[in-house]
């Protein structure tokens, strides 16, 4: 699969290592469907490619956004990427959070860190379709208050009546009034029907594997449990192997999978 | 407000929950609801706990003072939670500054009046244990968990 063309239209520091851009197709009338929770293939020219999720409302369908978090060699030169210049982009890939099969349930979104930008095309989704939903709830851990990601957005999801959102930070500093403490510590709070509950995680690893014990501990189904997950990619769609986790392949099985598909893996060291 | 509604509140609230009824009228008779303003102490660090706090509504910071810099929020509390467990554990004082966030209501209950009947009554302090076990194991674990960074690396 070739790379199509994008150009960046804007640029947004989100935190001192992450940001946001905004691309639009450079071939004229193309138009970029996905599903909420859905990646591409990133390509920085003359560095290499990334899987990044798309983070933008998955109604609009001629300009994406993604959020990146600056770690290594391509992300930190894509970091340094400005509007106007181009990137190549394959995709979208892999599996999307399950939004259309919960309907009539609460919703429990919990995201640590970064893992709120492939939450946020879901939330976009949800919000757009309320009705469908009972409880629409947000759990958000940062790791500090200046890690915080899409801070004005947050404060106006948190204005609205029909969506709970609740911030956590792990330190808080001064002038911080919220909550302080990991995002678990939020679930036992958090005022969902447990039994008619569907909850979407993302976030490291860990931070996955223990909300899950406590979505659990909450009497959340395992089967209404689904986890992004991450591994080292490089085709995206299959052939090379190089994510292979278990008997599966996060590019293509995943990387939206059940709880209950991946849990015996989650919990098993060096896969 | 009346002990009525008190023990009701009391009653209902998951931490008392299924507590034989003469155990609960006893600690009805060891509570008292107070309200506190934003910055106010609950309690200090250093000083003698002989008190423990439902919180009914609003938020507390747990803080470590630390010289010369702000202090350090390690735990938020808030409506429904549990405040306080040094009232129950030798030499019972307090390990950190409880410093209130937003107006906050709480039921206060009499550690010292509490620990008294537990020695009497070994069902009873057997009973508180257990809960103030399950909290702290809660704290613990998240703590271990806040260790983790969390959100840092995947
Ligand atoms: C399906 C999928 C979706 C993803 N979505 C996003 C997204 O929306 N936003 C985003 O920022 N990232 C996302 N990632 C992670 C992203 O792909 C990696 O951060 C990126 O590949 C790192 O490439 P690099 O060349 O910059 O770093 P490399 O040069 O490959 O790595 C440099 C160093 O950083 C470490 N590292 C690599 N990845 C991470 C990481 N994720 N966190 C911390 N340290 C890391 C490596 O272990 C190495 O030590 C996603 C990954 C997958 C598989
Ligand atoms: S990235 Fe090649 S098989 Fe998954």
């Amino acid at each position: 699969m070739l790379p199509h063309l994008f150009v960046i239209r804007s640029r947004k520091l989100e935190t001192s290592d992450t940001f946001t851009l905004e691309l639009e197709p450079i071939e004229s009338g193309l138009e970029f469907s996905f599903l909420p929770g859905q990646y591409n293939m990133i390509y920085v020219f003359g560095v290499g490619e990334v899987p990044i999720s798309i983070s933008s409302d998955p109604r609009r369908k001629n300009r994406i956004s993604h959020t990146t978090r600056m770690v290594g060699t391509v992300t930190k030169a894509m970091g340094m990427l400005k509007k106007g210049d181009v990137l190549g982009i394959r995709g979208p890939f892999g599996t999307s959070w399950p939004v259309d099969r919960c309907e009539n349930c609460d919703i429990v979104i919990v995201a640590g860190g970064i893992g709120l930008a492939p939450l946020r095309p879901a939330i976009y989704y949800i919000l757009a379709n309320r009705e469908r939903y009972n409880r629409v709830i947000l759990l958000y851990g940062a790791r500090t208050p200046e890690d915080i990601l899409y801070k004005q957005e947050i404060e106006k999801w948190k204005s609205r009546f029909d969506f709970e959102v609740y911030v956590t930070v792990d330190r808080g500093t001064s002038g911080w009034k919220g909550n302080v403490g990991v995002v678990t510590t939020l679930i036992p709070r958090a005022p969902f029907e447990s039994r008619n509950s569907v909850a979407f995680v993302c976030g490291p690893e860990v931070m996955m594997r223990f909300t899950a014990i406590e979505l659990v501990k909450r009497g959340v189904k395992e089967d209404n449990i689904f986890i992004s997950m991450e591994r080292n990619m490089k085709c995206g769609i299959g052939l090379c192997g190089h994510c292979q986790f278990g008997p599966v392949f996060v590019c293509k099985d995943g990387p939206v999978f059940s709880y209950n598909q991946v849990k015996d893996l989650l919990f098993k060291r060096e896969i | 407000m009346s002990v009525e509604t008190l023990e009701r509140i009391l009653s209902e609230h998951p931490f008392l929950k299924d507590l034989k009824e003469e155990y609960l009228d006893l600690i009805v008779g060891c509570a008292r609801n107070v309200f506190y303003k934003p910055g106010e102490f609950i309690f200090r660090e250093g000083e003698e706990a002989h008190e423990f706090y439902i919180i009914r509504d609003g938020r507390v910071s747990l803080e470590i003072s630390v010289p010369g810099k702000n202090p350090v929020v390690i735990q938020t509390l808030e409506d429904g939670e549990v405040l306080g467990w040094s009232w129950i554990v030798p030499p019972y004082y307090w390990h950190f500054d409880a410093r209130v966030v937003e107006p906050t209501r709480v039921i206060a209950l009499d550690g010292r009046c509490l620990r008294n009947k537990c020695e009497e009554d070994h069902n009873l302090g057997y009973e508180l244990l257990k809960r103030f076990l399950t909290i702290v194991e809660q704290r613990l674990q998240a703590t271990r968990i806040q260790l983790l960074d969390l959100y840092g690396a995947s």
